[in-house]
């Protein structure tokens, strides 16, 4: 039985899906929601331990050997990741009850949780395929499945954003298929081991760097990598918010997972660094998104809109780790995957409960004034996890920062220390108009008490991980610095 | 009894006294007995340090290689010592203070002083710069709610240019010299003789020394000042102890370890070479801001921004006679200046008057009040018999023994300008007619609080013996 966990990993939810949809009762969807995420949170845990222990985990789907037949592969990196998605379902799923009822007319909110199964599965999939064209699958699957999450949203505008997100994100899936096609055609092979294996063969690198090119951009679409983020701010803004809380702290981060093994896994035989500028590329457009988003940030009346800015800089330090490219500064990229999802999803859990209460879907910073007099905790909450995006010691997001500032000054990039720096003074300008206007400005709305409890302690114990990550990084950092390893060393 | 307790009796203080919000006394009963169990849990491991022990204890690791952990070592005795001891002279103080003007969310305004107390005594216990870090910025944070007590437009701007200075000094400049020196020297404990010795060329070594200068805004050097008179629109106990001893001596300490555990004297002295312009142009320009302002908290604050210079000053010249200067005006500013804020708040509370202009003859209506201000001031201006004394006469000696013409100077102008700002008040409190409607003193436990401040800095004259023989132990 356990040798199968890790198809179990990825059709449990799938499985769900279907079922939620037959059944149609909202009690059984959640039911069967919530059992699907806490299973998913515990496979993968059994993963991570069993890959620490014993070495990367190989499943051969229909008993068909790689590289003929699909492959799922889980090595530190991928069960890092596959922890860091299931640890946010578990934390969603409770929550979801209350915000979906109160969000999403009746006779749809089966669909959601359909769809939030879905998406879990292509998630989580993505993480554990060792398959090219399996994992663009995947990406369509969580993809799709996203869309339709925007969709559902409160207001109108969310169908716009959702048709602004799908035109993008199948852009973005479009182009990866592309890439994945050249390099099928110059390996004869869709499993990312075997591939990485075969380049070392190939002479003329030229169609690679064509592919390369293709992913890059496919997937910096879907990770919302600075320029190709506009679809990012609308998505969240609009979308239910348990559905900006999973994906915000999921989707993008899975991407970058995807951008990881292709440039660390695939690509390591080919000497890539040294003949693209991708270094440098990544480094311009991760500062760009650093400083430019978080300013934008800082002018954003929109609540949601202004944390789905500052998620777009705080994918800019993931990628600026990856452009970096050394021990510590990939250990600060990966563990951000979790610490900055940790922190948003802590932030958009509690802003749906203030959502909840005011009675408004759209939440500007009027509707926060005087929040510490009405939820407290759920003030005190989105405070705590603020601090985490600004990276003050003692919250996870501190971890990243000094990772990323150690990391660059081994390569002596003293300007990529200003930029981080610099950045993460502006989100103290952004977070700070937010508790601001929660601590002192005055209440405009009646009192209301503070969200259902559920779904305040989901977001209050998301919050408490921002603090216990901020301590405690024998997991976060101890798995990170092992898939940067991993990564380092490539295939050698 | 362990180093842990030293911070956790306090944050233990704040969670009773929130948990007592609907019984006043019970919650100022709690206060009081945790400034008498954290002053008597410090004073618990003084002979020890004076013995030559150094408890440690490691908490935990925060990051790979890097732990969290607490040792107490002289220096950090004497500011732990002053940190808690005043906590319950100020317990005493706020009582009268914040029931005389009834003020908004009482409780709230206790649990915050509390824990930014457990701030200050983490920052004097940290045992590396990371547990440092860590308890400076919690000391940032938990102090704004304090500044922006009043929740009005002024506590507002008040409270972005306090926060915004201290944050953006430590985010940008102290995160990256921490980060720089870990790149470097591979550890960040605190260790006698410093960690960095020979690891750096002398240009960058002086690089790093303005980032931890600089960085750690507390010690409010210009142009990083401007925080802590943006500060005092927070209710005056608060000035009192927290910016006139808890945070301000967390900068200048913060310095001093940097000096003398980081950077280690010898190797010191290259790096910081011109920290004692930067120190003694802030004692100068601050000095003569105060003797303008006519907002008497104003003038205090000025005067506490040029006090801190004074100790770090005296730690830039780095001779052994100037730094037990240094580390024995933390404890004498500390007296005196708290003194003088009590006193200030004292007639604020009985006669809501703030600008020197008013003082006329008040000194009269509150005798007592207003001679402890003149003992605090005769303590700011270094005469005895006050503290300031003590402490002046070793930075002097520093100076004349390393031949330092430029301290020797600077300490001897702002001599002058200190008693140009000083003594105008005292006269006028005294000697000049009353004018409105008359008033006494202010309630009982301000003027036993002020008093208790006044009679230490005094006793701190007499009796030097302790912070002496802690403040030798170190140079």
């Amino acid at each position: 039985m356990l040798e199968h966990l890790p198809a179990l990993q990825v059709v449990l939810p799938l499985v769900a899906a279907p079922l939620i949809v037959l059944v149609r009762l909202r009690g059984f969807a959640w039911l069967a929601t919530t059992v699907v995420s806490y299973s998913c949170l515990v496979f993968s845990l059994y993963l991570a331990w069993r890959v620490a222990a014993a070495g990367p985990v190989s499943y051969a789907i229909g008993s068909w050997p790689p590289p003929w037949g699909i492959e799922y592969r889980v090595d530190a990196l991928s069960a890092f990741v596959l922890v860091a998605v299931s640890l946010t379902a578990s934390f969603v799923a409770p929550y979801a009850y209350r915000s979906i009822a109160a969000e999403v007319p009746r006779d749809r909110q089966y669909l959601m949780y359909a769809m939030y199964c879905l998406s879990l599965a292509g998630l989580l999939g993505i993480a554990i395929t060792g398959d090219a064209f399996n994992l663009f699958v995947f990406l369509e699957i969580s993809s799709l499945a996203s869309y339709v999450l925007v969709a559902l949203g409160p207001r109108r505008q969310a169908l716009v954003a959702a048709y602004q997100y799908m035109l993008m994100g199948t852009v973005g899936a479009t182009f990866y298929v592309i890439g994945v096609g050249l390099l099928y055609l110059m390996t004869g092979t869709l499993n990312l081991v075997d591939m990485a294996e075969r380049l070392r063969a190939v002479d003329d690198v030229r169609p690679l760097f064509v592919a390369l090119a293709f992913i890059t951009v496919g997937i910096g679409l879907k990770l919302a990598l600075f320029p190709l983020h506009q679809w990012l701010p609308n998505a969240y803004a609009f979308a239910p918010s348990m559905a900006t809380a999973f994906l915000a702290a999921t989707a993008t981060k899975v991407s970058v997972y995807v951008l990881l093994r292709y440039y660390f896994t695939v690509f390591d035989p080919v000497p890539l660094f040294g003949r693209l500028p991708t270094r440098e590329a990544f480094v311009a457009l991760s500062i760009a998104a650093m400083l430019v988003a978080s300013l934008v940030a800082v002018f954003e009346r929109d609540v949601k809109r202004l944390f789905a800015y500052s998620s777009v800089a705080q994918i800019g330090y993931i990628t600026l780790g990856i452009g970096v490219d050394n021990q510590a500064s990939l250990t600060g990229s990966i563990v951000h995957l979790l610490n900055h999802g940790v922190a948003k999803g802590a932030i958009f859990l509690l802003l749906g409960g203030v959502a909840l209460r005011a009675g408004t879907a759209g939440l500007m910073l009027e509707q926060i004034a005087g929040l510490n007099r009405r939820m407290p905790l759920t003030a005190f909450g989105l405070a705590v996890a603020g601090l985490s995006l600004v990276g003050i010691p003692g919250t996870a997001g501190f971890v990243t920062k000094w990772y990323l500032v150690v990391g660059a000054l081994e390569r002596g990039w003293w300007w990529v220390v200003a930029a981080v720096v610099a950045s993460s003074l502006i989100a103290v300008a952004y977070v700070w108009r937010v508790v601001e206007a929660a601590y002192l400005k005055a209440s405009q709305a009646a009192t209301t008490g503070e969200a259902p409890p559920a779904m305040l302690a989901a977001g209050l114990a998301m919050t408490l991980l921002c603090v216990y990550f901020g301590f405690e990084t024998g997991f976060s950092v101890g798995g990170a610095a092992e898939a940067a390893a991993l990564l380092l060393r490539g295939l050698r | 009894m362990t180093l842990a307790a030293c911070v956790f009796i306090p944050a233990a203080a704040a969670a009773l006294i929130a948990a007592a919000h609907r019984r006043p006394n019970l919650r100022e009963a709690v206060s009081l007995a945790g400034g008498v169990s954290s002053l008597l849990c410090v004073l618990s491991f003084t002979q020890p340090v004076l013995a030559g022990d150094r408890p440690r204890l490691v908490m935990g690791e925060m990051l790979p290689g890097l732990e969290l952990v607490l040792e107490l070592e002289p220096l950090g005795l004497i500011f732990a010592l002053v940190a808690s001891g005043l906590w319950l002279v100020s317990a005493v103080y706020s009582i009268g203070y914040m029931r005389g003007n009834d003020e908004q969310h009482q409780t709230r305004f206790y649990v915050c002083f509390a824990l930014a107390i457990a701030s200050a005594i983490g920052v004097a216990l940290a045992g590396n710069l990371l547990t440092l870090y860590l308890f400076y910025e919690a000391l940032t944070l938990i102090t704004w709610p304090l500044v922006t007590h009043h929740g009005d437009d002024e506590a507002r701007n008040g409270g972005r240019t306090y926060l915004g200075l201290l944050l953006a000094s430590s985010l940008l400049f102290l995160l990256p010299a921490m980060a720089i020196t870990w790149s470097v020297s591979g550890t960040l404990d605190f260790t006698p003789g410093g960690i960095l010795a020979g690891k750096l060329p002398d240009g960058a070594a002086g690089g790093l020394a303005a980032l931890y200068a600089f960085g750690i805004g507390k010690a409010a050097l210009m142009p990083v000042h401007r925080w802590l008179p943006a500060a005092m629109v927070a209710p005056t106990p608060v000035s009192a102890l927290l910016h006139a001893v808890a945070v301000v001596k967390a900068g200048v300490f913060s310095i001093a370890k940097v000096v003398i555990y980081v950077f280690g004297l010898d190797f010191a002295a290259g790096a910081f070479a011109w920290l004692p312009w930067v120190a003694g142009f802030t004692i100068i320009a601050a000095s003569i801001v105060a003797l303008r302002s006519d907002n008497l908290k104003r003038r205090l604050a000025y005067s506490t921004v040029s006090q801190l210079s004074y100790v770090v000053l005296a730690a830039a010249i780095l001779t052994p006679l100037s730094v037990v200067g240094a580390v024995l005006h933390i404890a004498a500013h500390a007296f005196g200046k708290i003194t003088l804020f009590f006193a200030a708040g004292a007639v604020y509370t009985v006669a809501h008057k703030t600008e020197v202009s008013q003082l006329d003859g008040v000194g009269r209506r509150m005798p007592w009040t207003f001679a402890a201000f003149a003992i605090g001031a005769l303590s700011m201006i270094g005469l005895p018999p006050a503290a300031g004394f003590v402490s002046k006469w070793y930075m002097i000696s520093g100076a004349l023994a390393a031949g330092h013409w430029l301290a020797l100077g600077v300490i001897t102008a702002s001599t002058l300008l200190n008693a140009g700002y000083f003594l105008p008040i005292v006269y006028r409190a005294f000697f000049r007619e009353a004018k409105g409607e008359n008033h006494g003193e202010a309630p009982w436990t301000m003027v036993a609080a002020l008093v208790a401040t006044a009679a230490l800095t005094v006793a701190m004259f007499f009796w030097a013996d302790l912070p002496l023989a802690l403040a030798r132990s170190l140079a």
